[in-house]
C-alpha cells in the first residue's frame, strides 16, 4: 500500500465517519429535534 | 381526505432510519467497492465527494423539500406532489415517473433479495461451505439459482428454495407495508439499521484480522487495503484517471443509486413530515449514514477479503467485480476459504439481506402513496393491486431469466435512462419553477443547520448542467447497444423488447391510475374553493 493509499484510505474514512458524527451530535444537541412525535391532528394541509 | 394523508412518521430518528434504510442497499457493499476498484482506487473519491457536493445533496435537499411542500397541501405521492408544484395535471403525469420507477425496480430487486436469504441459508446449512474455493462449481450454484441456463429455468422443480425465498421475500415486504409508514417501515428499519451495523463490524473485524495467504504471502492485508484505495490504477497516470469521463459517470451513478435519489422515495418520505420539521439536517444525516456504509464499511470489507484468497490478478478482471459477480460468485468463493467462513457467509449475506428489504419497502410505498391518495383505495386493497401487480413483473423477471436479460433489461430503463431524466427533472423544478426565493424559504423551514444561499445557485445552474452532461456522456455509450437489442428475431420479440413492452404496458396502467387520480383531485379542489 502507497504512502497516498493510505492517505486516501484514511481521508475517506476519517471524513464520512466525522460528517456522520457531527450530524448525529447535532441531531441529539438540538433541544427537542430528537423524538417530534407526531399525531394525525398535526397534519394540518394548507392552502397557500 | 384519504387515511394514508393521515400517516406520520413516529420520530426523528425514525425517518431518519427509514431514509438509510431506503439508501443503504447491495450498492454500498458491492457495487461501490468494484467502481472504485476499476476508477482510479482511492482516486475514485475525488469525482464521488464532488459529486456528493454538486449532486448528491442539492438534490436531496430538493426531493426532501419538495416531499415535505406537497405533503403539507395533502399529497403523499410523485404525481400529486408534482401537480400541486406545477399547478395541473401535466405535472400530475411527469410525476408518475416517481411512481413507476420505484415499483418497477422492485419487481427485479426482490429477487436479489431474495438471493440474499437464499445464500445466507445456503451458508448456515452448509450448500455453500461444501462448494469449496471451486469458482466453477460456485457460479453454477449462482446460475442454476436464479434459473439462468434458459427460460423457465427456476420453475422446473430444482429451484424450491430460491422459489420459496422469494416468495417468503414478497410476504415480509408486503406485510410491512400493509402495518403502514410508522408501525411497519419505522419499525422495521429501527430495529434492522442496528442490527446490519452489528453484522457488518463484525464480518469487518473478522476481515482486518484475516493473516496473510500462507501460500502467497503478499496476498495480506494491507497490500489488499491498498489495492482498493491506492490512488493511481494500473496502467494509468492521476490526470488520466480524473480526465475520463467515464470515471465521473461512475461516481454521479454510485451516489445517485447510494442514496436513492431520482427514484422519487425520498420525495414520498418526506411528505409525511410536518412544515417545521428540519430536512436539511435530517437529510444530511441521512446522506452521512449512508456513506459510513459505502465508504467505511463496504470499501473495507468485500475487496481486501477477496484479494487476500484470490489475488489482484483475479480482481483486476472486470468480469469479476461487478456488483452481482463481487457478491455471488467472488465472495461466497472468499468465505468458503476462510476460518469459520461459514458463519461469516451467513453473517454478510444476511445483512445484505437486511439492507435489501429496507430498500425495497421504500420502493412500494410511493406506489401505495398514489394508489390510496389518488384511487382513494383502503390500505388492503392498495396493498393487494399493488402485491398483484408486482408479483406479475416479479414472475416476469423470473420466467424469462436466461442470461438475467429480463432484469438486465427492467434496470437499464429503470434504474439508468429514467433515474437521470427524473433527477434532472426534480433539480429544474425545484430550482426555477418553486424558484429561487421560495425554494431556499422551503428548505430553510425549520431547518436546524444552516442553509447556505449559495445552495439555491448549485441547484439552478451547477447541479442540472452537471446532470445533463453525465446523462449524454452515458447515453452515447450506452444506448447504441441497448436500441439494437430491440429487435424481432426469426420473427419473434427478443426479451430487452418484450421487457420493453411490459414496462409500457405499466406506464400505460399508471396513466390511467394517474388520469383517475386527477379528476378525483380537481373535485377536491372544487369542493375546497366553494367551501371557502
Amino acid at each position: 500500500m502507497t504512502a497516498g493509499g493510505w492517505i486516501m484510505m484514511c481521508l475517506a474514512i476519517g471524513g464520512m465517519t466525522g460528517l456522520l458524527a457531527w450530524c448525529v451530535w447535532k441531531v441529539i444537541s438540538t433541544p427537542g429535534s430528537t423524538e417530534h412525535l407526531h399525531s394525525p391532528a398535526d397534519i394540518d394541509p394548507e392552502d397557500d | 381526505m384519504s387515511s394514508q394523508q393521515k400517516e406520520s412518521w413516529n420520530s426523528r430518528a425514525g425517518v431518519i432510519l427509514a431514509v438509510v434504510g431506503s439508501a443503504v442497499g447491495l450498492g454500498n457493499f458491492l457495487r461501490f467497492p468494484g467502481k472504485a476498484v476499476l476508477n482510479g482506487g482511492g482516486l475514485f473519491m475525488i469525482p464521488y465527494v464532488v459529486a456528493f457536493l454538486i449532486v448528491g445533496i442539492p438534490l436531496a435537499w430538493s426531493e426532501w423539500a419538495l416531499g415535505r411542500h406537497g405533503g403539507n397541501r395533502g399529497h403523499n405521492s410523485a404525481p400529486g406532489i408534482f401537480r400541486e408544484v406545477l399547478g395541473g395535471t401535466h405535472g400530475s403525469f411527469l410525476g408518475m415517473l416517481g411512481t413507476i420507477m420505484p415499483m418497477l425496480i422492485y419487481t427485479y430487486y426482490v429477487i436479489l433479495e431474495a438471493l440474499c436469504l437464499y445464500f445466507a441459508w445456503s451458508f448456515l446449512t452448509g450448500a455453500i461451505p461444501e462448494l469449496g474455493a471451486d469458482a466453477e462449481k460456485i457460479t453454477s450454484f449462482v446460475v442454476e439459482s436464479l434459473g439462468m441456463t434458459g427460460n423457465g429455468a427456476m420453475f422446473t422443480g430444482q429451484q424450491m428454495g430460491m422459489l420459496l425465498c422469494i416468495a417468503l421475500c414478497t410476504l415480509i415486504n408486503f406485510t410491512l407495508i400493509y402495518r403502514g409508514l410508522s408501525k411497519g417501515i419505522e419499525t422495521f428499519c429501527s430495529i434492522a439499521m442496528p442490527l446490519l451495523v452489528v453484522c457488518a463490524l463484525i464480518v469487518l473485524v473478522r476481515v482486518l484480522t484475516l493473516p496473510a495467504n500462507p501460500v502467497a504471502p503478499d496476498q495480506n492485508l494491507v497490500n489488499g487495503l491498498g489495492f482498493m484505495w491506492n490512488p493511481v490504477a494500473e496502467g494509468r497516470s492521476l490526470g488520466e484517471t480524473l480526465t475520463n469521463p467515464k470515471v465521473w459517470v461512475e461516481a454521479t451513478g454510485q451516489i445517485f443509486f447510494s442514496l436513492s435519489l431520482g427514484f422519487g422515495l425520498i420525495l414520498t418520505y418526506a411528505s409525511y413530515l410536518k412544515k417545521d420539521d428540519d430536512i436539511c439536517l435530517s437529510s444530511l444525516t441521512s446522506a452521512a449514514g449512508n456513506g459510513f456504509c459505502e465508504v467505511v464499511l463496504g470499501g473495507m470489507i468485500a475487496i481486501p477479503a477477496a484479494y487476500i484468497f484470490l489475488g489482484p490478478a483475479f480482481l483486476s478482471n472486470s468480469a469479476n467485480v461487478g456488483t452481482f459477480s463481487l457478491g455471488f460468485m467472488t465472495l461466497p468463493n472468499v468465505f468458503n476459504q476462510m476460518p469459520a467462513g461459514a458463519f461469516f457467509g451467513f453473517l454478510f449475506f444476511f445483512l445484505l439481506f437486511l439492507a435489501a428489504v429496507t430498500s425495497s419497502l421504500s420502493m412500494l410505498q410511493p406506489s401505495i402513496a398514489l394508489l390510496e391518495e389518488g384511487l382513494g383505495l383502503t390500505r388492503k386493497l392498495s396493498v393487494s393491486l399493488l402485491g398483484g401487480i408486482t408479483l406479475l413483473g416479479t414472475a416476469f423477471i423470473t420466467w424469462y431469466s436466461e442470461g438475467l436479460t429480463a432484469l438486465d433489461t427492467v434496470d437499464f430503463w429503470m434504474a439508468n435512462f429514467f433515474i437521470f431524466i427524473f433527477a434532472t427533472l426534480q433539480t429544474i423544478i425545484f430550482g426555477w419553477i418553486v424558484g429561487k426565493k421560495r425554494g431556499y424559504e422551503e428548505l430553510s423551514s425549520g431547518a436546524e443547520i444552516p442553509v447556505p444561499r449559495w445552495i439555491m445557485f448549485v441547484i439552478r445552474f451547477i447541479s442540472p448542467v452537471y446532470l445533463i452532461g453525465i446523462f449524454l456522456l452515458w447515453a452515447k455509450d450506452e444506448m447504441p447497444g441497448r436500441i439494437e437489442s430491440l429487435k424481432f428475431v426469426d420473427g419473434q420479440p427478443t426479451v430487452s423488447l418484450l421487457s420493453l413492452v411490459f414496462i409500457l404496458l405499466v406506464i400505460a396502467f399508471f396513466g390511467w391510475v394517474v388520469a383517475v387520480s386527477n379528476k378525483r383531485w380537481q373535485t377536491q379542489d372544487d369542493e375546497k374553493e366553494a367551501s371557502s
